[in-house]
């Protein structure tokens, strides 16, 4: 009985698939299309220069895709790894005290604001002036000081390694993705997101039952094992979940870096490079290569969330 | 985790299993439970202390705030609204506040109402190809924005209609016009909130819907005395995140509203950042001022947040 008329359910259906249609599908083909294009316009050859130019990296200094890869990388791994073990910490400890939801909201807080804002936040905490930003004020008051400057160190532009900061080897001999300005936008990121892994994380713990806890602990295991060899194997389905979603959610980090360093002192993570290329320096072609490079690393988990929903649709 | 007919859980709303029973003795607090206490209220303070600093210092003088740290203020006891003066009627905040409604709130109910009806079609309705599209709006979930970008500023920049509309800027499409933008964010949010709603409504039992239309009812009376009620806390959740969805975003503010004055408040901050990077009075009060509508959605409804993220997330 449902759905009487053939053309009924299109007219439920339509407008989404209208929108869908000219702000989504369209654009992604386009997007491919404009790859192959000189400059990304007009008719003319199809050429494959846009990939060649990211795979050989002339002018780095200019654009530098190799950074913005590495870096994007680096996001993807730090990012979603530092989350997901801070929010599953956060988890496992809130959960075991009465004032949980207070615990909780604290660090939730940050999920609600946008990048832009957080950004102002952590410009202000990490200032260089020891006597204005918050961070340096600490780590100079407790009496280490920056190598380098023999003071505060300027934490948005420092290219140094961790290493060097640590062992004192002297001005950014170390340079590379784990720098010290990348870790920290790593860090607010972090900052930012722990609060969601740990909410959804903590609704998986509330349903592990306390039974089988209580019997591993009858049986003599300490609180670790029982961390290690009951709670994450049971939970490692949301946690899958959560990491897939911080894993697209570093991939096409931009308002964070770009309001916080622009992606300047080697920053520049894949989206940024996407925005100064197409809209700054109005190359469309690159800038649609580097989208569909974007593109290509999303595929994987399509594939997962499509697979995720037929199996839900199967056990329905 | 599903959302029907649950009670909707609040942060650490349902007592944990893994919390243990209370009443260790207190002589034993630093062996017990006191660690578990210190690192709680660490990480709390940890996590606060950035949106404190920030709230603090927007309050303070502009000498006061350039000469020393926020943790001073107290010891000076030095006051004023100020700051928040001058970015509201000299630096334009006040106007993009309202600039940053006028893009939001329609955006949120142009979203909400199209993907309900598609939703409501996915689940209920029969028609040739149903699975095949539903297939391609799961995996438009994870499209990178980036892939539209291009094609959609061309697009925007091409098909320009202006209208003697003083309260969309003069123009119902292109680039710099208030219609433009909101459809731009419809289609980005529609994935997600197709997904959500369609997996809503077909857990609806299906003898809700059969007895209804076996009474002679019309799919708009199922639809709107029906599927509709049912859906209100799903729709409150999914409200919420297309809401700080918008308001926080900068990046399709930044490519597709080119005049300073249709500017939300996160393109607004962003420019600031760029003409007074250091000016901690202004970007302070002007950063504040951009979150306390995410801040109060975020405390009024965070029942309905959480319940958006795990459905989001967890369910799927």
């Amino acid at each position: 009985m449902i759905g009487r008329r053939w053309w009924a359910p299109w007219l439920w259906i339509g407008p989404a698939l209208a929108i869908l249609g000219v702000f989504l599908v369209y654009p992604v083909v386009d997007t491919v299309r404009r790859s192959f294009l000189e400059g990304g316009r007009g008719g003319g050859a199809l050429t494959l220069d846009n990939y060649r130019f990211i795979a050989e990296n002339p002018q780095s200094l200019v654009a530098d895709p190799h950074t913005a890869i590495v870096n994007t990388a680096l996001w993807i791994v730090l990012f979603t790894a530092v989350t997901v073990t801070l929010g599953l910490l956060f988890a496992v400890l809130s959960g075991r005290v009465r004032y949980e939801a207070i615990a909780k909201s604290g660090v939730f807080v940050p999920m609600a604001i946008s990048f832009v804002a957080a950004a102002v936040i952590w410009r202000f905490m990490l200032e260089f002036n020891q006597d204005i930003g918050t961070v340096n004020a600490v780590v100079t008051g407790v009496g280490i000081d920056n190598p380098d400057t023999n003071g505060s160190t300027d934490w948005l532009r420092d290219t140094g390694s961790l290493q060097t900061w640590f062992t004192n080897a002297g001005p950014n001999e170390l340079q590379g993705p784990i720098q010290i300005n990348n870790m920290v936008l790593i860090g607010v990121g972090v900052w930012m997101w722990t609060g969601f892994a740990m909410v959804v994380l903590s609704a998986g713990l509330k349903g592990i039952s306390g039974e089988v806890l209580e019997a591993a602990r009858v049986d003599g295991a300490n609180e670790w094992q029982v961390f290690r060899r009951i709670i994450v194997p049971i939970l490692s389905p949301t946690i899958m979940v959560v990491a897939t979603t911080l894993v697209i959610f570093a991939l096409k980090i931009f308002d964070l870096v770009w309001v916080i360093t622009g992606g300047r002192a080697d920053t520049e993570v894949i989206a940024t490079l996407f925005f100064r290329e197409a809209f700054l320096l109005g190359d469309f072609g690159l800038g649609a290569a580097i989208a569909v490079g974007l593109l290509l690393w999303v595929v994987p988990l399509m594939v997962i969330s499509i697979r995720r929903f037929q199996f839900q649709e199967e056990i329905r | 985790m599903t959302v029907r007919g649950l009670p909707l859980p609040s942060l650490g709303g349902i007592s944990s299993p893994l919390r243990r029973a209370p009443g260790t003795p207190s002589g034993r607090w630093l062996r017990g439970r006191g660690p578990l206490h210190l690192t709680l209220i660490a990480i709390v303070i940890l996590w606060s202390i950035p949106t404190l600093a920030l709230l603090i210092s927007s309050f303070r003088e502009a000498t006061d705030i350039n000469a020393s740290g926020w943790w001073n203020a107290f010891k000076d006891f030095n006051f004023t609204l100020d700051n928040y003066d001058e970015v509201l009627n000299q630096r334009g905040m006040g106007s993009a506040f309202v600039n940053s409604l006028i893009i939001t709130v329609p955006s949120t109910i142009l979203v909400i109402l199209v993907a309900a009806a598609a939703a409501y079609a996915f689940a209920w309705m029969r028609f040739p190809g149903r699975a095949l599209l539903f297939i391609v709006v799961v995996s438009l979930l994870v499209v990178p924005l980036q892939m539209t970008l291009i094609p959609l500023q061309q697009l925007y920049g091409e098909v320009q209609i202006d209208a003697d509309l003083p309260v969309l800027g003069g123009r119902i499409f292109g680039v710099g016009s208030y219609p433009g933008v909101w459809l731009a964010h419809a289609g980005f949010g529609l994935p997600f909130a197709v997904y959500l709603l369609r997996n809503f409504f077909g857990n609806l039992p299906r003898d809700l819907f059969e007895a209804a239309y076996i009474d002679g009812a019309s799919d708009l009376q199922v639809f709107f005395r029906i599927a509709l009620p049912l859906a209100a806390p799903a729709m409150a959740s999914l409200a919420i995140f297309q809401f700080l969805w918008v308001w926080n975003d900068l990046l399709i503010a930044l490519i597709f509203l080119g005049d300073p004055d249709l500017a939300p408040m996160t393109l607004r901050i962003n420019n600031l950042v760029s003409s007074f990077g250091q000016n901690y009075e202004v970007l302070t009060a002007a950063a504040f001022l951009s979150m306390i509508v995410p801040l109060l959605i975020f405390f009024a409804l965070q029942r309905y947040f959480v319940q958006g993220i795990l459905a989001g997330s967890v369910k799927g």
